[in-house]
């Protein structure tokens, strides 16, 4: 949709912090462009919330460079809050004031934007309008959360976990509110760990972990970027399968062990299902769970660093 | 669509949030006046009560009885020491082969009072006559009554109250919540936040004040002898000042915890000292200049000058600048040292 020779919306080189003995970013480079919706995933501690606080001038860097929207927090600081929409990890509004209120407070902060009713409709709270912030749900807080984002009009939205300890419909509700926005042509940084929130609202993700970029592209690319479609889970009784011996089949890109059973990464489902069940044949060994899934970015996190994104 | 001046929105959250609150409610307007119903009450200026004495012997019963402020019992001498003993009478009076003798507890003012009333009555039944007559004239007016000395004393201690924990709580609240993180990541100047406390909290002071003294003034007839303009100076300036010291201790603290125990260090020694139920002249010279430098003695001396001895302005100058002094201070160290995050 954006043309590639618009600047980009966000544009990060070299970033390093560290809070005391941790560091948090190591050197990390991102580029948004302007119109897309751009997911950082990665696990707990990865360093995303150190990340876009710097980004949206609430955490001072200790190296490299960060341009947003072509301005710099040290000399526009002012104008950029003006256009910029933000919602943190976890704040907690205030629980005695009304949505309505809470919106009218924020929007008066910015000099334009839609009213706090239209901010409401966006993010399909109408029915809330008028009751307290404390009565309200996990997922209408979030929206809430989401909307005090929106007031001013932003031309760069950035939001840290949106769904973050919300229920599955809840979540589902608001990646609705999230996609509209996307749609309507917003520039958005969002952060997550789960990997289903990247695939379906982001139009490229940066994989991060121990505050690097690994892996960056479309969910479609990174997927194709490991060289399988498709992930095997095998399972038998009794000891740990032995993974070499599946990962040495001509049809398997990759195995390995996980829990006692092996996941194996292929790319001909047809190819591959019927050399795997041989070779757990030739083991001698019974097969009492076969699952198959289409590869995620969870497999891709898997395939780079050997864990998995969140410990279930 | 134009909305409304940021200020004016931050100013109407602090009062959506603390009429929103019943507890805050009580605290600030209605448990004053209870304190200051109840200490009424307890130290109302009663008529010089009759004092319990007992007496051995008839003669002696006779003689007492000539004086109205006794009420006298005749006991056999055991039984009257016992009473005494219990608290039962303030005094006895036994016969002696010199005179007569008074047994009572010299610590005790009744005892003292008692036994002064008998000598003189036993004396004079004796046939004594005063050599200077003396006429007694009462004082039990307004402004010299022990409510007159506590309403500008709670009228203190709550503005020190509202202003601190109100500031206090509401600040270190939204700190811990990443309220205030949110707040800076918005457009609004920082100063505002803090601004739109201090036009709450004067807006308030006007009602909190109004309430507190009219119940002094209606209900006990405490005097208001000063201009209303020198006493309403004085309001602001003392609540400013605590509005500034509120901010500086909630400043840094991250949990309601940390922030409660600092404002009842700052504010316990005050209660004691600064004279709100009793003179703080009580305390050792040594320590006045030190006392009279806290803003709650400046406070509630400048208002017990306005307020019953209908002291003007430049009277309470010096007060007035220890006020403005703390407000200049803990307001500049509170801006140096405010954590937003
Ligand atoms: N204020 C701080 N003081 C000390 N260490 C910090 C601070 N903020 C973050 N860290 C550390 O920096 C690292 C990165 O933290 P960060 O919050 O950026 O991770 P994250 O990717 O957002 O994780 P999560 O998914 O849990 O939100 C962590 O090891 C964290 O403990
Ligand atoms: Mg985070």
């Amino acid at each position: 949709m954006s043309s590639l020779s618009a600047p980009p919306a966000l544009r990060v080189r070299n970033l390093r912090k560290a809070f005391q003995d941790v560091v948090a970013v190591d050197g990390l480079d991102l580029e948004v462009r302007a119109g897309e919706c751009f997911g950082l995933l990665g696990p707990n501690g990865a360093g995303k919330t150190t990340t876009i606080e710097i980004c949206e001038g609430l955490t001072d860097r200790d190296s490299g460079e960060v341009e947003v929207l072509g301005l710099s927090w040290e000399k526009d600081a002012r104008r950029l809050r003006e256009r910029l929409g933000i919602q943190l990890q976890e704040t907690q509004l205030s629980e005695k004031l009304t949505v309505h209120e809470t919106l009218s407070l924020f929007r008066s902060f910015f000099p334009r934007g839609p009213s706090p009713d239209e901010t409401i409709a966006r993010v399909q709270l109408e029915e809330k309008r008028n009751s307290r912030v404390g009565s309200l749900s996990g997922g209408q807080k979030q929206r809430l959360a989401l909307a005090c984002a929106l007031v001013g009009e932003p031309d760069l939205l950035f939001l840290d976990e949106p769904t973050t300890g919300l229920d599955p419909q809840a979540r589902r509700q608001l990646w609705e509110v999230i996609a509209e926005l996307q749609r309507a042509g917003r520039t958005i940084l969002l952060t997550t760990h789960y990997m289903e929130e990247a695939e379906r609202l982001c139009d490229r993700v940066a994989i991060m972990d121990h505050g690097k970029v690994i892996a960056l592209g479309t969910p479609r690319e990174l997927i194709a970027s490991i060289g399988a479609g498709h992930v095997v889970r095998l399972s038998s009784s009794g000891s740990p399968l032995d993974a070499a011996a599946f990962g040495a089949l001509a049809c398997v890109a990759a195995a390995r062990t996980d829990d006692g059973a092996v996941e194996a990464q292929v790319e001909q489902l047809h190819d591959a299902l019927p050399a795997l069940l041989d070779e757990l044949e030739r083991q001698g060994r019974p097969l009492t769970e076969l699952r198959v899934h289409s590869a995620t970015l969870e497999d891709v996190f898997m395939a780079f660093t050997g864990r998995r994104l969140r410990d279930e | 669509m134009n909305s409304r001046h940021p200020l004016l929105e931050l100013t109407l959250v602090r009062f959506r949030e603390f009429v929103r609150e019943p507890e805050a409610i009580f605290w600030v307007f209605v448990f004053p006046i209870l304190l200051a119903a109840g200490l009424g009450l307890a130290f109302r200026n009663r008529p010089a009560e009759v004092l319990k004495v007992a007496a051995t012997g008839p003669a002696l019963v006779r003689a007492l009885r000539l004086e109205k402020r006794l009420d006298v019992r005749p006991l056999n001498p055991s039984l009257a020491v016992e009473a005494l003993r219990q608290g039962k009478v303030a005094l006895v009076v036994e016969t002696a082969p010199s005179g007569v003798t008074y047994r009572f507890d010299d610590t005790n003012p009744d005892g003292r009072a008692a036994r002064q009333l008998a000598n003189d009555a036993i004396e004079s039944a004796a046939g004594r006559s005063n050599p200077v007559p003396a006429v007694d004239r009462l004082m039990r007016e307004p402004g010299s009554r022990y409510i007159d000395f506590l309403i500008p004393g709670l009228l203190g201690m709550n503005m020190m109250g509202s202003a601190i924990w109100g500031m206090g709580f509401a600040v270190v609240d939204a700190r811990r919540k990443k309220l205030l993180k949110r707040l800076v990541a918005t457009p609004m100047p920082r100063y505002y936040y803090l601004l739109s406390f201090i036009l709450s909290r004067l807006f308030m002071l006007v009602v909190e004040v109004g309430v507190v003294a009219g119940f002094g003034m209606l209900v006990f007839g405490v005097p208001m002898r000063g201009s209303l303009a020198g006493f309403g100076a004085v309001c602001l300036a003392g609540s400013l000042a605590f509005c500034s010291l509120g901010m500086l201790i909630a400043s840094r603290a991250r949990t309601i915890e940390a922030a409660s125990g600092l404002m009842n260090v700052v504010m316990m020694p005050m209660w004691i000292l600064s004279g709100v139920f009793f003179s703080a002249e009580r305390f050792p010279d040594a320590l006045q200049p030190a006392i009279r430098a806290l803003p709650l003695t400046a406070l509630i001396d400048a208002l017990r000058a306005s307020m019953l001895q209908g002291a003007a302005l430049a009277h309470v100058a010096p007060q007035l600048g220890i006020l403005v002094g703390w407000m200049v201070l803990c307001f500049g160290l509170a801006l140096k040292l405010f954590r937003w995050k």
